[in-house]
């Protein structure tokens, strides 16, 4: 019984890949831009989402430093990919420094290099803030991130300063995010439901309690809080690549918040909802665009609204956290018994 | 540096400070009772100074009854804010309600560029307040040292509030232990309605200097002060009011002298106070006028 459903349930997922690399070829002959434009971000939005979701909702850390971490992944991962003569082209102020002048990566190592980049800077700072709890690690990650920006926006050598990089090379495509998607997908599945995992989950549900079990939770914190860095550092280099262009304000705690957005609405402590959390935030961020042009109703107009469209986003946020606080997926992952009702619904976390 | 420049300085910096530390009692307060970091906080900082600015330019109100309203829906706003986001996740995991604390202060923002235009207003300030003396060499604004005064009144008052009336006396009972204090009798919504309606008032206050300091007002004003007065309430140990005053202080002297004395670094000037954070954490976790935190088993 356990074997058959097993096959079952391995020939399912091959199908679901199958249908997904179909789309994936289907959609740019097929679709205009923006849609596509769209789907990339939602590969983007996953990555971030999962990271978030490893560091918060399976190990029970407020960090707020998502952006601060993209910020160090897009910035590494694209002074990689830039031809020299686009760098001649963008750092007219100030030059850029001699030994990223010459260094070139292919697109994969240049995202895996922002992504080790962010881990690099996770553990640094991991180290000595993981020691604090609950809200103060939240405040001081929020901190750190800002902290990378300023910085950011005063190394002109490295980082062009407040102008930014422009023109960086478009290679992230649909296959790069969702094969990186997949790829981080895999990873966390494999994390959280492994032995490694089980101690994140204790950690989260009671730190005490785990630590009297002999389970050493600083270093379960830290490398937890490593691996997040590690793939939101991933998604800031595909994001990128993908917009092309970069500069310091593009990480501002609003793109924390986005993030955490797609966590809280997907579900903490679920892979599959932070999937669900990205497709939700980027739809409706997107297609929220239509309440700040005008609508006719009929013979009546009413006029757009500039900036409408944040405060209903920031509305949606305040009614999934009063009225379902456990978001789309809650706790549980998406699975093929839940979908066709044989089972009891989605598999626990527990 | 001429002696002459660091009493500039210095003057600057005690009405930074007083400004950040008026903004952090309002956190320290909430956190007491709550356990609560209100983010939305910084937003009625902005809402402070857009209310004095409209009673101003569109009523032709003077300025010290604008001020008064502007207080008083402030402290409205606070309440409501309280109402909204943070009454009905009382028994809710505490994240949940900081979330909805985030969600809020997204919401007043983007509310704010929407009804106030994203657009920065320059501010008319009254003469008196921007006439320069000049000591002994040394330029003064009067409101450097108008701003210090105000804040010192405004916390004795609210010293006295909290530490010589009856309502004073629920807020602490409150903080040491909710569930006691309402089997006491206390009706504990409205004492955690006061206290937003207090902090909120003083985070007013502060929005109104700072529009007079710095005068021009636009709608994401109120994130970096409110972010650094938190980080003021944190360094002085939150939950104390006093800690609040002094990390306020510090937090102002820290920015403005470091800016005074290392003119290469002023482009860092924001990142100061999260270094000035994470330093104080790792030193001394609870701040330095924080009490211990006991773990519960």
């Amino acid at each position: 019984m356990m074997e058959s459903k097993k096959t079952k349930n391995l020939f399912l997922n091959a199908l679901l890949l199958v249908v997904v690399v179909g789309l994936l070829w289907w959609a740019p002959e097929n679709l205009d831009g923006y849609k596509i434009q769209i789907l990339n971000l939602i590969a983007i939005y996953s990555i971030l989402g999962l990271s978030l979701n490893l560091i918060y909702g399976f190990t029970g850390m407020f960090s707020l430093g998502t952006a601060g971490f993209m910020c160090i992944g897009a910035y590494v991962s694209s002074l990689l990919i830039l031809p020299e003569m686009q760098k001649d082209m963008i750092f007219i102020l100030e030059p850029l420094n001699p030994i990223l002048y010459g260094a070139h990566a292919p697109f994969v190592v240049a995202v895996l290099a922002g992504g080790v980049a962010a881990a690099i800077a996770g553990l640094i700072i991991g180290i000595p803030v993981l020691r604090l709890g609950g809200d103060y690690l939240g405040i001081a990650t929020l901190g750190f991130a800002e902290i990378i920006r300023v910085v950011a926006n005063n190394i002109p050598t490295i980082t062009n300063g407040a102008l930014g990089l422009k023109g960086i090379p478009a290679y992230a495509n649909l296959w790069w995010n969702y094969g990186w998607m997949f790829f981080t997908l895999y990873v966390m599945y494999r994390l959280v439901n492994s032995n490694f995992g089980n101690a994140l989950k204790a950690i989260r549900d009671d730190e005490l309690a785990a630590k009297a079990m002999g389970i050493n939770t600083f270093k379960y914190r830290v490398i937890s809080f490593t691996v997040g860095s590690f793939f939101a550092g991933i998604g800031g280099a595909l994001m990128a690549s993908l917009l092309t262009t970069i500069d310091p304000k593009m990480f501002m705690v609003i793109m924390t918040y986005n993030v955490l957005m797609v966590v809280v609405a997907g579900g903490l402590g679920s892979l599959s909802g932070s999937v669900i959390g990205a497709v939700v935030v980027t739809v409706l961020l997107e297609w929220l665009r239509f309440v700040e042009n005008p609508i006719t109703l009929g013979s009546f107009e009413i006029p757009g609204v500039p900036g409408m469209r944040m405060v209903i986003f920031a509305l949606s946020l305040i009614m999934i956290i009063l009225y379902r606080p456990e978001g789309v997926m809650g706790n549980k992952e998406l699975s093929w018994e839940g979908l066709f009702g044989l089972g009891k619904g989605g598999k626990d976390h527990e | 540096m001429t002696g002459q420049m660091f009493v500039q300085h210095f003057f600057n910096a005690l009405t930074l400070g007083s400004l950040y530390a008026l903004i952090a009692i309002g956190y320290t307060m909430v956190y007491g009772i709550l356990r609560l970091i209100n983010f939305a906080h910084g937003e009625i900082f902005m809402l402070g100074a857009y209310f004095i600015f409209y009673t101003g330019s569109l009523f032709n109100l003077p300025w010290v009854v604008g001020a008064v309203i502007s207080i008083v829906l402030c402290a409205l706003c606070g309440i409501m804010v309280d109402k909204v986001a943070y009454k009905p996740l009382r028994d809710a995991p505490r994240i949940s309600a900081l979330i909805s604390s985030i969600g809020m202060s997204f919401l007043i923002q983007n509310l704010a560029i929407v009804v106030f235009s994203g657009i920065p207003k320059p501010v008319v300030r009254p003469d008196f307040f921007v006439k320069i003396m000049v000591i002994k060499g040394v330029r003064i604004l009067p409101l450097a040292v108008i701003v210090p005064v105000v804040c010192f009144v405004l916390v004795l008052g609210l010293l006295f509030i909290v530490y010589k009336t009856k309502p004073g006396l629920a807020m602490r009972a409150i903080s040491k232990d909710i569930e006691t204090t309402r089997l006491m009798g206390v009706s504990v919504n409205r004492i955690i309605a006061l206290t937003f309606g207090l902090g909120s008032a003083l985070a007013a206050a502060s929005g109104i200097m700072w529009a007079l300091r710095y005068p021009q007002i636009q709608p994401l004003m109120g994130f970096m002060p409110g972010i650094k007065a938190f980080i003021a309430a944190v360094v002085g140990g939150i939950g104390s009011i006093h800690g609040a005053v002094i990390g306020g202080l510090i937090l102002g002297f820290v920015e403005i002298m470091t800016v005074a004395f290392f003119p290469e670094l002023s482009g860092f000037k924001d990142a100061f106070a999260f270094i000035l954070l994470i330093v104080i954490l790792l030193a001394k976790p609870t701040g330095l006028m924080g009490e211990k935190i006991e773990e519960k088993v």
